[in-house]
């Protein structure tokens, strides 16, 4: 018996959370990708209290070890445990992440409504200004923010938060312009509701399944994008550690431990990996046109 | 055509006047005084002050604007701070490496992507569609700047066969050349193949659901020519299009592969530029790009226009 089977029958265009959520449980390979980001994020909370070591110490008798019970994934070229590291990196990591899509989605997020809820000029100057940062390639934009700003973890989120905004913005705008259509938001308008009641009301809980999936797309693709800006030296900054700069530490000793560089890039694929397929689940159990956004 | 080119020029005008202005702000965000930012710590007055004429910073936001914009009208990309060199010279100088980068990864793009899309889309949910599905959802996924040193660890450190660093220009010879081309390539090749394959699978089997092909097969046309001639040709379209997105966005993985491999191309040109606040520099390669990815795609809407006869835009 499913959460369905008893539910009473709902609007086909938005599903409930209940009937989204057993959708998913019936995919294992979303499962699985949800339990390796909760523990993921669970080992960024707990780092202080699980790191064996603390991240900064060197020992200069124990430099470039192999995996042994002492340093589980072995040590850097300053005798640094990289497990420790690893999980201070996967925090520093995930928050400048979360950070940089969590103030993408509230900027685009109000862009978008405003431009499909009002139309018109207003549309088209926001639209201008979209398609501008659009034209520019991302990481380029990125790095030139950074650049001025100075570079580091808050800049760096900044930076990238800016490149994500259209993406958003184009979504939303999309989807409140179509749900703007619908004879409710007519209703809603003739009944004498503010605009922001409307927006807010009507309009963003119709546009947010998209949204949902395309913050898990961009989580995966903002991992690949900070680890750039890390390894070129322009977001977290030595010696706080970050899945960027510690691949970059590692390639520069690559003659005398080259198996260093696989534990940062393997965890940010798996992550990117992850963050990919609950995308793609979520896509599914929302049931929206594959095709639809790329 | 020519209706539609004329339009989407005049569209993006507007825009790239946008990015002109973006681009020009960005020197505003410098943290302090610019001209001590750029002078360096331990300059003393005298640097800081001939740096502050030289750049013309004593001039308000507005006339240096409109200079730098009448500048780029008649032609003049503008000095670097950092060289003295002319933007456009260096420009100029190290165009081929970038050229020679992207276009080996998009044959790589196709000679790989292709052939795995269309043997996937064949023998769809069959095994090799099942290891090529997740072959390419691991090649999306990994981070080139990642992928660059697995490549470099085993074939530069390990085996000994590519150079790891540096570029020789086709000039001096073409296996020399090829041989510095071989990993910079293959780092961005394998995301833009899999882009590829992924796409390619997903028209193909859209394309093959299609009533047209289901006639195809009643009127029993060769297997042959029905994926050559019908498939092929239709499922052509949305792949160009990647193709192109993947073009007009090869800047930022330049970026990374030219600063690994040590080549002296465009995007190696960026991230020096941003490192030493050479904002003439970095405004130019910024719209430069922009207009890159503008152009690309009226391109590729050109091209859409001809495979397609179906799409004449109103």
């Amino acid at each position: 018996m499913t959460a369905a089977t008893i539910s009473p029958p709902r609007s086909p265009q938005v599903p409930r959370g209940q009937t989204v959520l057993g959708k998913l449980r019936r995919q294992p390979m979303t499962m699985a990708a949800v339990l390796f980001i909760a523990m993921l994020g669970l080992a960024a909370l707990l780092a202080p209290v699980l790191s064996p070591y603390r991240p900064h110490d060197t020992d200069y008798f124990a430099i470039l070890q192999t995996p042994s019970p002492a340093h589980l994934l072995g040590t850097d070229d300053l005798g640094r445990d990289i497990l420790s590291r690893m999980l201070y990196a996967t925090r520093a990591s995930l928050l400048a992440c979360l950070q940089a899509v969590g103030l993408a989605v509230f900027v685009g997020v109000i862009i978008g409504l405003l431009a499909g809820y009002f139309g018109g000029w207003i549309d088209r100057l926001l639209m201008i200004v979209i398609d501008s940062l659009l034209a520019i390639p991302g990481l380029l934009l990125a790095l030139a923010l950074v650049g001025a700003l100075g570079p580091g973890l808050v800049n760096a989120s900044f930076a990238l938060s800016i490149i994500f905004v259209p993406v958003f913005a184009r979504i939303t705008r999309i989807q409140a312009a179509a749900v703007n259509q619908e004879p409710y938001m007519e209703a809603s308008r003739s009944i004498g509701l503010t605009h922001r009641r409307s927006v807010l009301r009507h309009l963003l809980p119709n546009t947010a399944a998209p949204l949902i999936v395309q913050i898990f797309i961009t989580l995966g693709v903002a991992i690949v994008a900070e680890g750039a800006m890390s390894y070129l030296g322009m977001s977290i900054q030595p010696p706080e550690a970050s899945w960027g700069n510690m691949l970059q530490r590692s390639f520069s000793t690559i003659n005398e431990a080259p198996w260093l560089i696989f534990i940062p890039g393997a965890l940010m694929t798996l992550t990117v990996l992850a963050f990919q397929v609950i995308g793609d689940g979520l896509n599914r159990s929302f049931a929206l046109d594959t095709r639809s956004e790329t | 055509m020519t209706a539609l080119v004329t339009r989407r020029l005049l569209t993006s005008l507007p825009m790239l006047f946008l990015v002109t202005l973006m681009a020009f702000s960005l020197s505003y965000l410098l943290p302090g005084d610019t001209a001590t930012a750029i002078a360096g710590e331990g300059a003393n007055a005298e640097r800081v002050e001939a740096i502050r004429q030289q750049i013309g910073l004593d001039q308000g936001f507005v006339s240096r604007y409109v200079s730098w914009l009448g500048g780029l009208l008649t032609g003049d990309l503008g000095t670097s701070w950092v060289t003295g060199q002319s933007v456009s010279s260096e420009l100029l100088r190290r165009l081929p490496v970038t050229a020679s980068i992207a276009a080996g990864t998009l044959l790589i793009a196709v000679l790989l992507g292709v052939p795995i899309g269309l043997l996937q889309g064949m023998r769809a949910r069959r095994s090799f569609d099942r290891a090529a599905l997740l072959a390419t959802a691991v090649g999306l996924a990994i981070p080139n700047f990642w992928l660059a040193t697995i490549l470099t660890g085993t074939f530069s450190v390990q085996l000994g066969w590519l150079p790891a660093l540096g570029y020789t220009p086709i000039s001096s010879g073409v296996v020399p050349w090829m041989k510095h081309l071989v990993l910079p390539c293959l780092t961005l090749g394998v995301f833009a193949a899999a882009e590829m394959a992924r796409q390619v699978r997903t028209s193909y089997l859209h394309v093959q659901e299609q009533p047209y092909i289901q006639t195809a097969i009643a009127k029993g046309i060769p297997a042959r020519s029905l994926v050559g001639k019908h498939i092929m040709k239709n499922a052509a379209a949305p792949a160009i299009t990647v193709l192109g997105i993947r073009l007009s966005h090869l800047i930022s993985g330049t970026v990374i592969v030219e600063e690994i491999f040590g080549a002296p191309g465009i995007g190696k040109f960026a991230i020096e530029s941003i490192r030493s606040h050479d904002f003439p520099s970095i405004q130019v390669l910024i719209l430069f790009s922009a207009m890159f990815v503008v152009i690309i795609n009226m391109a590729i809407d050109v091209v859409y226009c001809f495979l397609n006869p179906k799409v004449r835009l109103s």
